[in-house]
């Protein structure tokens, strides 16, 4: 097989040069889509970690059973009952005025990605709030400092670097289960991948999708090794 | 042994002690669930005065120190700190917090900020210094704990008994009335122990009120006006330190300081 055979059986110059710009789209989109439900994942997340620590017993078993649900089941059944279940009731959502959102694919992956990803933060944040040391508080309050400063100061940076590791894997996780996204129309790296592969029926593509999926993976990869460094940088 | 203090020793008896009364403690009953843990503690801690407080584990000295500044709340009883009512959960009670000094066994150092920055955080957010005068205030207490040069340094960088001379700066940077200190030295290894105590004995030289719950009998016999011995949740003994070592009235309390003097 000669070399020119064996770039157009792993990276034709003539599916890279139609489709190219497709694939970049597409990786937008992905990154798109985890960027923002990842970062309003954790604010939910970080509410839904103090609710599960709360002292009020409503709020308490309130913020349990979102986690206990969101954990349990399929993402896909999430985005699904999202988009098809909610998605079904037009005329009421016209009624309150969210008929613009639950129309509309991206919003509502958005929405089940955000849900979906705040219950497995939650868990993290609630596990490395509790790893920080018990005199870490005593020593607070034996300052005087305000239960908001305590928390803001000492025991979120502390917990922060406890958690930073397991919520690096589940933004890999996030970034790899967003491929669900292409399911309900949505043209993100897989549903380009898809599309394309439809039309020119190369399964190369698939490869530039998982290597492409790779890329990303590794640059965050890179990057949460970076940002450990920094936050842990008291105990070199 | 340590450096003489520079105070002149007198022991006054606390009943005929005319000094303020500072600490007020009357009826203190403590239960950790079905444990009795404090029974009926009373106890008058006047200005400038220094109490060493031992006794065996168990025997509720730590968890008396720390009612004092609300780390424990107590089921029953009195506790007055500069005549504020701390049994009440006031704004007043809360405040009492920064006039009361603590140091931890484990020093409890913020482990993520440095020297510096572990001492003026309290000053800056509770009593709304100003980052130049906390600055100036954490040097001059890390001077007088021997820590200044290490001011940019974090807590695992330094050696236990510096650690835990950064705590008591950082305790001292609020500018407390009274410093209860937790078994401060019972973490560190021997040949650290001095540098800590020497630090304590230098403070109870300036005249601070001091609580200290220690088995470090030198520094009890050099530094103490009163020793009070605590077992089973009650205070068995409180007399002047000489009195204490040399003549013991409860058994219990000889029992104590056989075991614990070699």
């Amino acid at each position: 097989m000669s070399l020119a055979e064996l770039q157009n059986m792993f990276l034709s110059p003539e599916l890279l040069e139609r489709y190219g710009p497709r694939f970049i789209d597409g990786l937008l989109v992905t990154t798109k889509l985890v960027a923002i439900s990842f970062t309003l994942g954790a604010v939910l997340g970080l509410l839904i970690a103090l609710g599960r620590l709360s002292g009020n017993r409503f709020l308490r078993s309130f913020t349990g059973a979102y986690v206990y649900f969101f954990r349990g089941s399929p993402l896909l059944a999430q985005l699904f009952l999202l988009y098809y279940g909610l998605g079904s009731f037009k005329g009421f959502w016209q009624d309150v005025g969210l008929w613009w959102f639950f129309r509309d694919a991206w919003f509502c992956t958005l929405l089940a990605f955000t849900l979906n990803t705040a219950a497995y933060q939650a868990e993290i944040l609630r596990g490395s709030i509790l790893s920080v040391a018990q005199g870490q508080r005593e020593a607070s309050k034996a300052l005087n400092l305000s239960r908001w400063t305590t928390f803001r100061k000492i025991i979120l940076p502390q917990s922060l670097l406890v958690a930073i590791g397991p919520l690096g894997n589940e933004l890999i996780l996030m970034i790899k289960a967003s491929a669900i996204a292409s399911l309900v129309t949505i043209y993100d790296l897989m549903g380009v991948t898809k599309m394309v592969f439809s039309r020119s029926f190369d399964f190369q593509v698939y490869l530039w999708a998982a290597v492409l999926y790779l890329v990303i993976v590794e640059i965050v990869r890179r990057s949460l090794k970076f940002i450990e460094g920094r936050l842990g940088r008291h105990l070199q | 042994m340590h450096a003489q203090p520079a105070y002149v020793h007198n022991p006054v008896s606390p009943v005929t002690d005319t000094r303020k009364v500072v600490v007020d403690i009357a009826g203190l009953n403590k239960y950790y669930s079905a444990f009795h843990v404090l029974k009926g503690i009373d106890l008058k801690v006047h200005e400038g005065e220094r109490i060493v407080l031992c006794g065996p584990s168990g025997s509720g000295k730590s968890t008396l120190i720390r009612c004092i500044n609300r780390l424990e709340i107590a089921e029953q009883g009195r506790i007055l700190v500069n005549s504020t009512d701390l049994s009440q959960a006031t704004r007043e009670a809360a405040q009492v917090r920064s006039e009361i000094g603590m140091v931890f066994q484990h020093f409890n150092l913020f482990p993520h900020m440095s020297v510096l920055d572990n001492c003026i955080l309290a000053p800056m957010s509770v009593r709304g210094l100003s980052r130049k005068k906390a600055v100036e205030l954490a040097q001059h207490f890390l001077e007088k704990v021997g820590i200044a040069i290490q001011a940019n340094k974090y807590p695992s960088q330094l050696s236990g008994g510096q650690q835990q001379r950064v705590a008591i700066a950082r305790a001292l940077c609020m500018e407390p009335k009274i410093m209860l200190f937790d078994e401060p030295t019972s973490a560190l290894d021997p040949e650290m122990v001095s540098e800590v105590l020497d630090v304590m004995v230098k403070l109870a030289g300036s005249g601070m009120t001091m609580l200290c719950v220690t088995h470090e009998m030198g520094f009890a016999r050099q530094v103490a006006e009163r020793v009070l011995f605590l077992d089973g949740g009650m205070i068995i003994e409180d007399s002047p330190p000489e009195d204490f070592f040399n003549a013991p009235k409860s058994p219990r309390a000889k029992a104590f300081l056989a075991q614990i003097v070699h």
